[in-house]
Protein backbone atom coordinates (compact mmCIF):
# COMPACT_ATOMS: atom_id res chain seq x y z
CA UNK A 1 0.00 0.00 0.00
CA UNK A 2 0.97 3.45 -0.74
CA UNK A 3 2.47 4.81 2.84
CA UNK A 4 1.29 8.47 2.21
CA UNK A 5 -2.30 6.70 1.88
CA UNK A 6 -1.87 4.96 5.53
CA UNK A 7 -3.39 7.89 7.92
CA UNK A 8 -6.49 7.58 6.04
CA UNK A 9 -6.85 3.79 5.93
CA UNK A 10 -6.00 3.97 9.99
CA UNK A 11 -8.63 6.65 10.46
CA UNK A 12 -11.33 4.30 8.26
CA UNK A 13 -10.19 1.47 10.43
CA UNK A 14 -11.46 3.40 13.64
CA UNK A 15 -14.63 5.21 12.28
CA UNK A 16 -15.53 1.31 10.96
CA UNK A 17 -15.00 -0.53 14.74
CA UNK A 18 -16.72 2.48 16.46
CA UNK A 19 -19.23 1.91 14.07
CA UNK A 20 -19.72 -1.28 14.60
CA UNK A 21 -19.68 -1.31 18.49
CA UNK A 22 -22.02 1.34 19.15
CA UNK A 23 -24.79 -0.97 16.51
CA UNK A 24 -23.54 -3.76 18.81
CA UNK A 25 -24.60 -1.78 21.77
CA UNK A 26 -27.46 -0.74 20.42
CA UNK A 27 -28.44 -4.37 19.28
CA UNK A 28 -27.33 -5.66 23.08
CA UNK A 29 -29.34 -2.71 24.79
CA UNK A 30 -32.71 -3.97 22.78
CA UNK A 31 -32.36 -7.34 23.30
CA UNK A 32 -31.54 -7.20 26.97
CA UNK A 33 -35.58 -5.77 27.90
CA UNK A 34 -36.61 -8.22 25.57
CA UNK A 35 -34.63 -11.16 27.12
CA UNK A 36 -35.83 -9.70 30.57
CA UNK A 37 -39.61 -9.42 29.92
CA UNK A 38 -39.67 -13.19 28.20
CA UNK A 39 -37.44 -14.86 30.75
CA UNK A 40 -39.69 -13.41 33.56
CA UNK A 41 -43.23 -14.48 31.88
CA UNK A 42 -41.57 -17.97 31.37
CA UNK A 43 -40.39 -18.36 34.80
CA UNK A 44 -43.69 -17.42 36.60
CA UNK A 45 -45.26 -19.04 33.82
CA UNK A 46 -43.97 -21.94 33.78
CA UNK A 47 -44.59 -22.42 37.32
CA UNK A 48 -48.12 -21.76 36.68
CA UNK A 49 -48.78 -23.95 34.13
CA UNK A 50 -50.65 -26.90 34.97
CA UNK A 51 -53.34 -29.02 32.91
CA UNK A 52 -56.56 -27.45 34.86
CA UNK A 53 -55.71 -24.57 33.04
CA UNK A 54 -57.23 -26.32 30.30
CA UNK A 55 -60.41 -27.40 31.77
CA UNK A 56 -61.26 -25.29 34.73
CA UNK A 57 -63.35 -21.74 34.48
CA UNK A 58 -61.51 -18.21 36.24
CA UNK A 59 -62.16 -19.19 39.51
CA UNK A 60 -63.72 -16.14 42.32
CA UNK A 61 -61.21 -14.63 44.96
CA UNK A 62 -59.24 -17.06 46.69
CA UNK A 63 -60.09 -20.47 45.10
CA UNK A 64 -58.07 -22.66 42.47
CA UNK A 65 -59.33 -23.09 38.83
CA UNK A 66 -58.45 -22.37 35.21
CA UNK A 67 -58.27 -20.37 31.90
CA UNK A 68 -60.75 -22.23 30.06
CA UNK A 69 -63.41 -19.71 29.63
CA UNK A 70 -60.58 -16.96 28.68
CA UNK A 71 -58.83 -19.41 26.21
CA UNK A 72 -62.13 -20.50 24.45
CA UNK A 73 -63.25 -17.03 24.63
CA UNK A 74 -59.77 -14.91 22.96
CA UNK A 75 -59.01 -17.74 20.45
CA UNK A 76 -63.24 -17.14 19.33
CA UNK A 77 -62.92 -13.84 19.00
CA UNK A 78 -59.58 -13.44 17.56
CA UNK A 79 -60.04 -15.65 14.73
CA UNK A 80 -63.68 -14.42 14.21
CA UNK A 81 -61.99 -11.00 13.95
CA UNK A 82 -59.38 -12.48 11.55
CA UNK A 83 -61.86 -13.78 9.29
CA UNK A 84 -63.60 -11.06 9.21
CA UNK A 85 -60.95 -8.58 8.62
CA UNK A 86 -58.27 -10.61 6.33
CA UNK A 87 -61.00 -10.92 3.16
CA UNK A 88 -61.54 -7.47 3.29
CA UNK A 89 -58.11 -6.30 3.85
CA UNK A 90 -56.67 -8.25 1.19
CA UNK A 91 -58.78 -6.68 -1.05
CA UNK A 92 -58.39 -3.28 -0.03
CA UNK A 93 -55.01 -3.96 -0.27
CA UNK A 94 -55.47 -5.23 -3.48
CA UNK A 95 -57.56 -2.48 -4.43
CA UNK A 96 -54.70 -0.13 -3.30
CA UNK A 97 -52.09 -1.36 -4.79
CA UNK A 98 -53.70 -2.15 -8.54
CA UNK A 99 -55.54 0.70 -8.73
CA UNK A 100 -52.92 2.62 -11.21
CA UNK A 101 -55.30 5.16 -13.18
CA UNK A 102 -56.35 7.05 -9.46
CA UNK A 103 -53.22 7.86 -7.59
CA UNK A 104 -54.41 10.87 -5.89
CA UNK A 105 -57.66 9.02 -3.84
CA UNK A 106 -55.74 6.26 -3.26
CA UNK A 107 -52.97 7.71 -1.46
CA UNK A 108 -55.78 9.19 0.57
CA UNK A 109 -57.35 6.51 1.60
CA UNK A 110 -53.47 5.44 2.61
CA UNK A 111 -53.72 8.33 4.65
CA UNK A 112 -56.53 7.40 6.17
CA UNK A 113 -55.97 4.01 6.47
CA UNK A 114 -52.96 4.74 8.11
CA UNK A 115 -54.45 6.81 10.81
CA UNK A 116 -56.44 4.17 11.56
CA UNK A 117 -53.41 1.45 11.99
CA UNK A 118 -52.28 4.18 14.56
CA UNK A 119 -55.50 4.75 16.65
CA UNK A 120 -55.19 3.98 20.21
CA UNK A 121 -57.36 0.58 20.44
CA UNK A 122 -59.32 1.96 23.50
CA UNK A 123 -61.16 3.97 21.09
CA UNK A 124 -61.88 1.80 19.10
CA UNK A 125 -63.44 -0.26 21.50
CA UNK A 126 -65.38 2.88 22.41
CA UNK A 127 -66.71 3.37 19.06
CA UNK A 128 -67.51 -0.73 18.74
CA UNK A 129 -68.95 -0.11 22.27
CA UNK A 130 -71.34 2.91 21.30
CA UNK A 131 -72.33 1.13 17.64
CA UNK A 132 -72.71 -2.20 19.59
CA UNK A 133 -73.04 -2.49 22.83
CA UNK A 134 -75.07 0.59 24.21
CA UNK A 135 -77.63 -0.36 21.68
CA UNK A 136 -78.06 -3.60 22.60
CA UNK A 137 -78.15 -2.87 26.23
CA UNK A 138 -75.14 -5.83 27.04
CA UNK A 139 -71.20 -6.67 25.91
CA UNK A 140 -71.24 -9.23 23.85
CA UNK A 141 -68.44 -11.50 22.13
CA UNK A 142 -69.64 -10.44 18.77
CA UNK A 143 -68.64 -7.03 19.64
CA UNK A 144 -65.55 -7.90 20.83
CA UNK A 145 -65.10 -9.87 17.29
CA UNK A 146 -65.45 -6.50 15.78
CA UNK A 147 -63.53 -4.00 17.83
CA UNK A 148 -60.38 -6.50 16.72
CA UNK A 149 -61.43 -6.84 13.41
CA UNK A 150 -60.89 -3.41 13.47
CA UNK A 151 -57.58 -3.46 15.08
CA UNK A 152 -56.40 -6.16 12.29
CA UNK A 153 -57.85 -4.72 9.38
CA UNK A 154 -55.56 -1.49 8.64
CA UNK A 155 -52.81 -3.76 9.53
CA UNK A 156 -53.83 -6.00 6.92
CA UNK A 157 -54.80 -3.34 4.07
CA UNK A 158 -51.13 -1.87 4.88
CA UNK A 159 -49.32 -5.20 4.22
CA UNK A 160 -50.93 -6.51 1.62
CA UNK A 161 -50.60 -3.02 -0.54
CA UNK A 162 -46.78 -3.13 0.21
CA UNK A 163 -46.43 -6.66 -0.75
CA UNK A 164 -48.21 -6.33 -3.96
CA UNK A 165 -46.05 -2.85 -4.89
CA UNK A 166 -43.25 -4.60 -4.05
CA UNK A 167 -43.87 -7.07 -7.28
CA UNK A 168 -41.90 -4.98 -10.16
CA UNK A 169 -44.19 -3.18 -12.75
CA UNK A 170 -42.62 -5.40 -15.27
CA UNK A 171 -44.37 -8.40 -13.80
CA UNK A 172 -47.77 -6.78 -14.51
CA UNK A 173 -47.02 -5.48 -17.66
CA UNK A 174 -45.54 -8.77 -18.95
CA UNK A 175 -48.40 -10.21 -18.48
CA UNK A 176 -50.66 -7.58 -19.87
CA UNK A 177 -48.65 -8.10 -22.78
CA UNK A 178 -50.05 -11.57 -23.12
CA UNK A 179 -53.53 -10.47 -23.26
CA UNK A 180 -54.13 -10.96 -19.68
CA UNK A 181 -56.44 -9.35 -17.80
CA UNK A 182 -55.99 -7.14 -14.78
CA UNK A 183 -58.12 -9.86 -13.09
CA UNK A 184 -56.57 -13.03 -13.77
CA UNK A 185 -52.94 -11.54 -13.59
CA UNK A 186 -54.07 -10.05 -9.77
CA UNK A 187 -55.16 -13.58 -8.66
CA UNK A 188 -52.88 -15.82 -10.56
CA UNK A 189 -49.54 -13.45 -10.90
CA UNK A 190 -49.53 -10.78 -8.24
CA UNK A 191 -50.89 -13.44 -5.16
CA UNK A 192 -48.85 -15.46 -6.06
CA UNK A 193 -45.33 -13.56 -6.03
CA UNK A 194 -47.04 -12.20 -2.88
CA UNK A 195 -48.41 -14.57 -0.86
CA UNK A 196 -45.77 -15.34 1.24
CA UNK A 197 -45.82 -11.61 2.45
CA UNK A 198 -49.62 -11.49 3.00
CA UNK A 199 -49.65 -14.34 5.04
CA UNK A 200 -47.51 -13.22 7.02
CA UNK A 201 -49.43 -9.82 7.28
CA UNK A 202 -52.30 -11.56 8.30
CA UNK A 203 -50.47 -13.86 10.79
CA UNK A 204 -48.95 -10.30 12.35
CA UNK A 205 -52.56 -9.09 12.55
CA UNK A 206 -53.27 -12.08 14.54
CA UNK A 207 -50.41 -12.13 16.60
CA UNK A 208 -51.11 -8.43 17.58
CA UNK A 209 -55.25 -8.83 18.50
CA UNK A 210 -54.53 -12.12 20.41
CA UNK A 211 -52.67 -9.62 23.17
CA UNK A 212 -55.10 -6.91 23.03
CA UNK A 213 -57.07 -5.81 26.12
CA UNK A 214 -58.45 -2.38 25.74
CA UNK A 215 -60.70 -2.90 23.17
CA UNK A 216 -62.09 -5.92 24.76
CA UNK A 217 -63.07 -3.99 27.82
CA UNK A 218 -65.58 -2.06 26.59
CA UNK A 219 -66.96 -4.48 23.81
CA UNK A 220 -66.93 -8.59 25.05
CA UNK A 221 -65.91 -7.29 29.01
CA UNK A 222 -65.66 -10.86 30.75
CA UNK A 223 -67.27 -13.60 31.92
CA UNK A 224 -66.36 -16.17 34.90
CA UNK A 225 -68.61 -18.99 33.41
CA UNK A 226 -68.15 -21.22 30.78
CA UNK A 227 -69.66 -19.47 27.68
CA UNK A 228 -69.90 -20.17 23.69
CA UNK A 229 -72.69 -17.87 23.36
CA UNK A 230 -70.97 -15.11 21.10
CA UNK A 231 -74.01 -12.72 21.92
CA UNK A 232 -73.35 -12.85 25.91
CA UNK A 233 -70.59 -11.60 27.66
CA UNK A 234 -66.59 -13.73 26.86
CA UNK A 235 -64.10 -13.68 28.97
CA UNK A 236 -60.48 -13.53 27.17
CA UNK A 237 -57.28 -13.90 28.05
CA UNK A 238 -55.73 -10.43 28.22
CA UNK A 239 -58.34 -8.64 30.09
CA UNK A 240 -58.18 -11.75 32.92
CA UNK A 241 -54.61 -11.22 32.79
CA UNK A 242 -55.71 -7.59 33.27
CA UNK A 243 -58.24 -8.32 36.24
CA UNK A 244 -56.26 -10.92 38.08
CA UNK A 245 -52.65 -9.41 37.78
CA UNK A 246 -54.29 -5.84 39.52
CA UNK A 247 -55.91 -8.03 42.24
CA UNK A 248 -54.47 -8.87 45.82
CA UNK A 249 -54.51 -13.05 45.72
CA UNK A 250 -51.87 -14.95 45.05
CA UNK A 251 -53.67 -17.90 43.41
CA UNK A 252 -55.12 -14.95 40.60
CA UNK A 253 -51.35 -13.65 40.40
CA UNK A 254 -50.39 -17.22 39.27
CA UNK A 255 -52.90 -17.87 36.88
CA UNK A 256 -52.33 -14.53 35.69
CA UNK A 257 -48.91 -15.46 34.78
CA UNK A 258 -50.30 -18.67 33.15
CA UNK A 259 -52.18 -16.16 30.93
CA UNK A 260 -48.90 -14.47 29.89
CA UNK A 261 -47.01 -17.35 29.17
CA UNK A 262 -49.49 -18.94 27.15
CA UNK A 263 -50.22 -15.38 25.42
CA UNK A 264 -46.67 -14.99 24.77
CA UNK A 265 -47.00 -18.99 23.39
CA UNK A 266 -49.35 -17.80 20.49
CA UNK A 267 -47.67 -15.18 19.44
CA UNK A 268 -44.32 -17.35 18.95
CA UNK A 269 -46.00 -19.99 17.64
CA UNK A 270 -47.78 -17.55 14.90
CA UNK A 271 -45.04 -15.71 14.08
CA UNK A 272 -43.16 -19.74 13.16
CA UNK A 273 -45.85 -20.52 11.08
CA UNK A 274 -45.23 -17.13 9.09
CA UNK A 275 -41.76 -17.48 8.78
CA UNK A 276 -42.33 -21.44 7.89
CA UNK A 277 -44.66 -20.25 4.97
CA UNK A 278 -42.42 -17.40 3.88
CA UNK A 279 -39.63 -20.10 3.86
CA UNK A 280 -41.60 -22.99 1.88
CA UNK A 281 -42.46 -20.54 -0.51
CA UNK A 282 -39.15 -19.93 -0.94
CA UNK A 283 -37.60 -23.10 -1.45
CA UNK A 284 -40.31 -23.53 -3.72
CA UNK A 285 -39.29 -20.90 -6.25
CA UNK A 286 -35.95 -22.00 -6.13
CA UNK B 1 -41.44 19.16 -42.19
CA UNK B 2 -43.97 16.78 -41.99
CA UNK B 3 -44.12 16.22 -45.71
CA UNK B 4 -40.43 15.80 -46.56
CA UNK B 5 -40.99 13.16 -43.72
CA UNK B 6 -43.27 11.10 -45.70
CA UNK B 7 -41.21 11.33 -48.49
CA UNK B 8 -38.75 9.47 -47.47
CA UNK B 9 -40.82 6.69 -46.08
CA UNK B 10 -42.30 6.86 -49.64
CA UNK B 11 -38.84 6.56 -50.53
CA UNK B 12 -38.56 2.94 -48.47
CA UNK B 13 -42.09 1.72 -49.45
CA UNK B 14 -40.66 2.08 -53.44
CA UNK B 15 -37.12 0.60 -52.54
CA UNK B 16 -38.76 -2.26 -50.65
CA UNK B 17 -40.47 -4.48 -52.73
CA UNK B 18 -42.55 -7.43 -51.22
CA UNK B 19 -43.63 -7.24 -47.67
CA UNK B 20 -46.69 -6.39 -46.97
CA UNK B 21 -47.16 -3.37 -44.11
CA UNK B 22 -48.82 -4.91 -40.98
CA UNK B 23 -48.35 -1.94 -38.42
CA UNK B 24 -49.22 1.20 -39.84
CA UNK B 25 -48.31 4.83 -37.90
CA UNK B 26 -50.13 7.95 -38.89
CA UNK B 27 -49.49 11.15 -37.20
CA UNK B 28 -49.43 9.78 -33.67
CA UNK B 29 -48.66 12.01 -30.80
CA UNK B 30 -48.73 10.72 -27.68
CA UNK B 31 -48.63 12.65 -23.89
CA UNK B 32 -47.43 11.79 -20.98
CA UNK B 33 -49.39 14.23 -18.32
CA UNK B 34 -49.75 17.08 -20.75
CA UNK B 35 -46.23 16.80 -21.87
CA UNK B 36 -46.02 15.36 -25.59
CA UNK B 37 -43.14 13.13 -26.05
CA UNK B 38 -44.31 11.69 -30.04
CA UNK B 39 -44.79 14.24 -32.46
CA UNK B 40 -46.42 13.39 -35.63
CA UNK B 41 -44.94 9.84 -35.76
CA UNK B 42 -45.61 8.06 -39.06
CA UNK B 43 -44.20 4.95 -40.11
CA UNK B 44 -45.25 1.27 -41.16
CA UNK B 45 -43.61 -1.87 -40.19
CA UNK B 46 -43.44 -4.67 -42.57
CA UNK B 47 -44.52 -8.34 -42.16
CA UNK B 48 -41.32 -10.74 -41.39
CA UNK B 49 -38.77 -8.07 -40.88
CA UNK B 50 -37.25 -6.99 -37.84
CA UNK B 51 -37.39 -3.23 -37.53
CA UNK B 52 -35.18 -1.45 -35.53
CA UNK B 53 -35.55 1.77 -33.67
CA UNK B 54 -32.63 3.90 -32.70
CA UNK B 55 -32.26 7.23 -30.91
CA UNK B 56 -31.08 9.06 -27.89
CA UNK B 57 -32.60 8.10 -24.64
CA UNK B 58 -35.12 9.86 -23.94
CA UNK B 59 -36.28 10.30 -27.66
CA UNK B 60 -39.27 8.16 -27.72
CA UNK B 61 -38.52 4.88 -28.74
CA UNK B 62 -39.60 2.77 -25.83
CA UNK B 63 -42.52 4.86 -25.88
CA UNK B 64 -43.52 4.34 -29.48
CA UNK B 65 -43.67 1.08 -28.66
CA UNK B 66 -45.55 0.73 -26.05
CA UNK B 67 -48.30 2.51 -28.16
CA UNK B 68 -47.80 -0.78 -30.12
CA UNK B 69 -49.98 -2.94 -27.66
CA UNK B 70 -51.29 0.02 -25.81
CA UNK B 71 -49.51 -1.56 -22.58
CA UNK B 72 -49.46 2.43 -21.70
CA UNK B 73 -53.11 2.43 -21.16
CA UNK B 74 -52.10 0.63 -17.21
CA UNK B 75 -51.10 4.06 -16.36
CA UNK B 76 -52.81 7.11 -15.20
CA UNK B 77 -52.31 10.05 -17.70
CA UNK B 78 -50.80 8.66 -21.00
CA UNK B 79 -52.55 9.62 -23.56
CA UNK B 80 -51.97 8.63 -27.69
CA UNK B 81 -54.04 10.42 -30.49
CA UNK B 82 -53.07 9.85 -34.10
CA UNK B 83 -54.09 6.27 -35.49
CA UNK B 84 -52.42 2.71 -35.34
CA UNK B 85 -53.64 0.41 -37.84
CA UNK B 86 -52.82 -3.11 -37.18
CA UNK B 87 -54.38 -4.97 -40.12
CA UNK B 88 -56.52 -1.75 -41.44
CA UNK B 89 -58.25 -1.69 -37.69
CA UNK B 90 -57.21 1.46 -35.81
CA UNK B 91 -56.09 0.39 -32.59
CA UNK B 92 -56.38 3.16 -30.69
CA UNK B 93 -60.31 3.49 -31.00
CA UNK B 94 -61.11 3.13 -27.45
CA UNK B 95 -63.69 0.35 -27.83
CA UNK B 96 -60.48 -1.88 -29.84
CA UNK B 97 -60.87 -5.04 -27.75
CA UNK B 98 -57.11 -4.53 -25.88
CA UNK B 99 -56.46 -8.16 -24.85
CA UNK B 100 -57.19 -9.68 -28.72
CA UNK B 101 -54.70 -6.83 -29.52
CA UNK B 102 -52.13 -7.99 -27.29
CA UNK B 103 -52.74 -11.44 -28.14
CA UNK B 104 -51.68 -10.47 -31.05
CA UNK B 105 -48.65 -8.17 -30.46
CA UNK B 106 -46.57 -9.82 -28.09
CA UNK B 107 -43.89 -8.35 -25.84
CA UNK B 108 -40.43 -8.38 -24.49
CA UNK B 109 -38.94 -6.25 -22.24
CA UNK B 110 -35.86 -5.16 -21.08
CA UNK B 111 -35.63 -7.31 -17.68
CA UNK B 112 -36.42 -10.53 -18.29
CA UNK B 113 -39.51 -11.22 -15.75
CA UNK B 114 -40.48 -14.82 -15.53
CA UNK B 115 -43.99 -15.21 -13.41
CA UNK B 116 -43.06 -16.76 -10.09
CA UNK B 117 -43.99 -20.26 -11.76
CA UNK B 118 -43.04 -23.55 -13.39
CA UNK B 119 -41.28 -23.01 -16.55
CA UNK B 120 -43.75 -24.65 -18.00
CA UNK B 121 -46.54 -22.56 -16.51
CA UNK B 122 -45.31 -19.98 -17.52
CA UNK B 123 -45.06 -20.91 -21.35
CA UNK B 124 -48.87 -22.33 -20.23
CA UNK B 125 -50.99 -19.92 -18.49
CA UNK B 126 -50.92 -17.82 -21.42
CA UNK B 127 -51.76 -20.39 -24.24
CA UNK B 128 -54.66 -21.20 -21.71
CA UNK B 129 -55.91 -18.30 -21.42
CA UNK B 130 -56.73 -17.61 -25.14
CA UNK B 131 -57.55 -21.42 -25.83
CA UNK B 132 -58.47 -24.36 -24.38
CA UNK B 133 -56.08 -27.27 -25.76
CA UNK B 134 -55.95 -30.93 -24.41
CA UNK B 135 -53.48 -32.19 -21.96
CA UNK B 136 -51.52 -33.27 -24.50
CA UNK B 137 -51.79 -30.42 -27.13
CA UNK B 138 -50.35 -27.87 -24.31
CA UNK B 139 -47.53 -30.20 -23.93
CA UNK B 140 -46.70 -29.58 -27.70
CA UNK B 141 -47.26 -26.03 -27.81
CA UNK B 142 -45.01 -25.47 -24.48
CA UNK B 143 -42.08 -28.01 -26.31
CA UNK B 144 -42.54 -26.07 -29.85
CA UNK B 145 -42.68 -22.50 -27.63
CA UNK B 146 -39.23 -23.45 -26.00
CA UNK B 147 -37.85 -24.67 -29.30
CA UNK B 148 -38.44 -21.86 -31.22
CA UNK B 149 -36.88 -19.50 -28.54
CA UNK B 150 -33.93 -21.00 -28.74
CA UNK B 151 -34.19 -22.66 -24.91
CA UNK B 152 -35.38 -26.84 -25.56
CA UNK B 153 -32.25 -28.58 -25.04
CA UNK B 154 -31.60 -26.81 -21.96
CA UNK B 155 -34.98 -26.85 -20.00
CA UNK B 156 -36.06 -30.32 -21.16
CA UNK B 157 -36.75 -32.78 -18.39
CA UNK B 158 -36.72 -29.57 -15.88
CA UNK B 159 -39.99 -28.25 -17.05
CA UNK B 160 -41.50 -28.59 -13.20
CA UNK B 161 -38.62 -26.61 -12.18
CA UNK B 162 -39.56 -22.73 -10.86
CA UNK B 163 -38.56 -19.74 -13.69
CA UNK B 164 -36.38 -18.11 -11.75
CA UNK B 165 -34.28 -20.78 -11.38
CA UNK B 166 -32.64 -20.35 -14.93
CA UNK B 167 -29.89 -17.56 -15.60
CA UNK B 168 -30.10 -14.36 -16.51
CA UNK B 169 -30.32 -15.12 -20.54
CA UNK B 170 -32.57 -18.54 -20.34
CA UNK B 171 -35.20 -16.47 -18.51
CA UNK B 172 -35.23 -13.58 -21.35
CA UNK B 173 -35.86 -16.47 -23.31
CA UNK B 174 -38.43 -18.16 -21.56
CA UNK B 175 -40.05 -14.91 -22.07
CA UNK B 176 -39.29 -14.71 -25.50
CA UNK B 177 -40.98 -18.13 -25.54
CA UNK B 178 -43.72 -16.99 -23.44
CA UNK B 179 -44.28 -14.24 -26.17
CA UNK B 180 -44.87 -16.55 -29.04
CA UNK B 181 -46.65 -19.43 -27.05
CA UNK B 182 -49.61 -17.35 -27.89
CA UNK B 183 -48.90 -16.79 -31.55
CA UNK B 184 -48.81 -13.23 -32.11
CA UNK B 185 -48.30 -11.49 -35.43
CA UNK B 186 -45.99 -9.21 -34.14
CA UNK B 187 -43.24 -9.28 -31.48
CA UNK B 188 -42.27 -5.96 -29.53
CA UNK B 189 -38.63 -5.91 -27.81
CA UNK B 190 -37.74 -3.17 -25.21
CA UNK B 191 -33.98 -3.39 -25.62
CA UNK B 192 -34.46 -6.61 -24.87
CA UNK B 193 -30.53 -7.58 -24.13
CA UNK B 194 -29.56 -4.52 -22.40
CA UNK B 195 -29.44 -6.31 -18.88
CA UNK B 196 -27.38 -9.55 -20.92
CA UNK B 197 -23.90 -10.50 -21.24
CA UNK B 198 -22.48 -10.68 -24.17
CA UNK B 199 -22.93 -14.59 -24.51
CA UNK B 200 -26.67 -14.41 -24.22
CA UNK B 201 -26.82 -11.23 -26.35
CA UNK B 202 -25.46 -12.44 -29.49
CA UNK B 203 -28.24 -15.96 -28.94
CA UNK B 204 -30.69 -13.70 -28.51
CA UNK B 205 -29.80 -12.15 -31.62
CA UNK B 206 -29.63 -15.36 -33.38
CA UNK B 207 -33.11 -15.73 -32.22
CA UNK B 208 -34.37 -12.83 -33.67
CA UNK B 209 -33.22 -13.72 -37.42
CA UNK B 210 -34.97 -16.94 -37.07
CA UNK B 211 -38.21 -15.49 -35.64
CA UNK B 212 -38.36 -12.99 -38.72
CA UNK B 213 -39.57 -15.71 -40.57
CA UNK B 214 -42.90 -15.91 -38.85
CA UNK B 215 -43.55 -13.00 -36.94
CA UNK B 216 -42.73 -9.48 -37.58
CA UNK B 217 -40.32 -7.78 -35.28
CA UNK B 218 -40.02 -4.38 -33.82
CA UNK B 219 -36.58 -3.97 -31.50
CA UNK B 220 -35.83 -1.39 -29.26
CA UNK B 221 -32.22 -0.71 -29.19
CA UNK B 222 -29.40 1.26 -27.53
CA UNK B 223 -26.82 -0.33 -29.42
CA UNK B 224 -26.48 0.75 -33.16
CA UNK B 225 -24.13 -2.44 -33.48
CA UNK B 226 -27.30 -4.44 -32.68
CA UNK B 227 -29.64 -2.49 -34.69
CA UNK B 228 -27.22 -3.28 -37.46
CA UNK B 229 -27.29 -6.48 -37.22
CA UNK B 230 -30.80 -7.62 -36.44
CA UNK B 231 -32.37 -5.47 -38.72
CA UNK B 232 -33.86 -5.02 -42.31
CA UNK B 233 -35.23 -1.34 -41.56
CA UNK B 234 -33.71 1.24 -39.26
CA UNK B 235 -35.97 4.35 -38.14
CA UNK B 236 -34.44 6.75 -36.12
CA UNK B 237 -35.74 9.11 -33.48
CA UNK B 238 -35.10 11.88 -31.96
CA UNK B 239 -36.48 14.19 -28.96
CA UNK B 240 -40.12 12.89 -30.25
CA UNK B 241 -39.50 13.00 -34.05
CA UNK B 242 -39.41 10.65 -36.69
CA UNK B 243 -36.29 11.73 -38.37
CA UNK B 244 -35.60 9.22 -40.90
CA UNK B 245 -36.36 5.35 -41.68
CA UNK B 246 -35.39 3.67 -44.54
CA UNK B 247 -33.29 -0.01 -45.18
CA UNK B 248 -30.86 -0.51 -42.55
CA UNK B 249 -27.31 -0.81 -44.72
CA UNK B 250 -28.91 2.61 -45.96
CA UNK B 251 -29.27 4.50 -42.44
CA UNK B 252 -26.01 3.14 -41.59
CA UNK B 253 -24.19 3.59 -44.91
CA UNK B 254 -25.90 6.34 -46.85
CA UNK B 255 -28.74 8.43 -44.61
CA UNK B 256 -30.33 10.90 -45.88
CA UNK B 257 -30.26 13.55 -43.72
CA UNK B 258 -27.26 14.95 -42.04
CA UNK B 259 -29.06 14.21 -38.24
CA UNK B 260 -28.77 10.78 -38.70
CA UNK B 261 -25.45 10.94 -40.12
CA UNK B 262 -23.94 12.59 -37.08
CA UNK B 263 -25.76 9.48 -34.74
CA UNK B 264 -24.75 6.57 -36.17
CA UNK B 265 -21.11 7.93 -36.85
CA UNK B 266 -21.09 8.53 -32.87
CA UNK B 267 -20.54 12.18 -33.38
CA UNK B 268 -23.86 12.70 -31.83
CA UNK B 269 -25.11 10.68 -28.98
Amino acid sequence: MNPALRPYFLRRKIFDRAAKLLSLGAVVFALFWLIWILGVTLAHGLMALKPSLLNQMTPPPGEDGGLANALFGSLSMSFLAILIAAPIGIAAGTYLAETSRRRLWCETVRFVNDILLSAPSIILGLFVYTLLVRPFGHFSGWAGAIALALIALPVIVRTTDEMLRLVPDAMREAALSLGIPQWKLTTHVLYRAALPGIVTGVMLALARISGETAPLLFTALNNQYWSMDLGAPLASVPVVIFQYAMSPYEEWHALAWAGAFVITLLVLVLSLIARAVVAKNRVSNE
Amino acid sequence: MNKSKLCVMDGAVLSMPKPWIRLSVRHLDFFYAGTQVLKEVSLDIRDSQVTAIIGPSGCGKSTLLRVFNRIYDAYEGQEARGEVLLDDENILTPNYPINRLRGKVGMVFQRPVPFPMSIYENIAFGIRHHERPSRSELDDRVEMALSSAALWGEVNGKLQQSALSLSGGQQQRLCIARAIAVRPEVILMDEPTSALDPISTMRIEELISELKEDYTIVIVTHNMQQAARVSDQTAYMYLGELIEIDQTDKIFLNPKKQQTADYVTGRFG
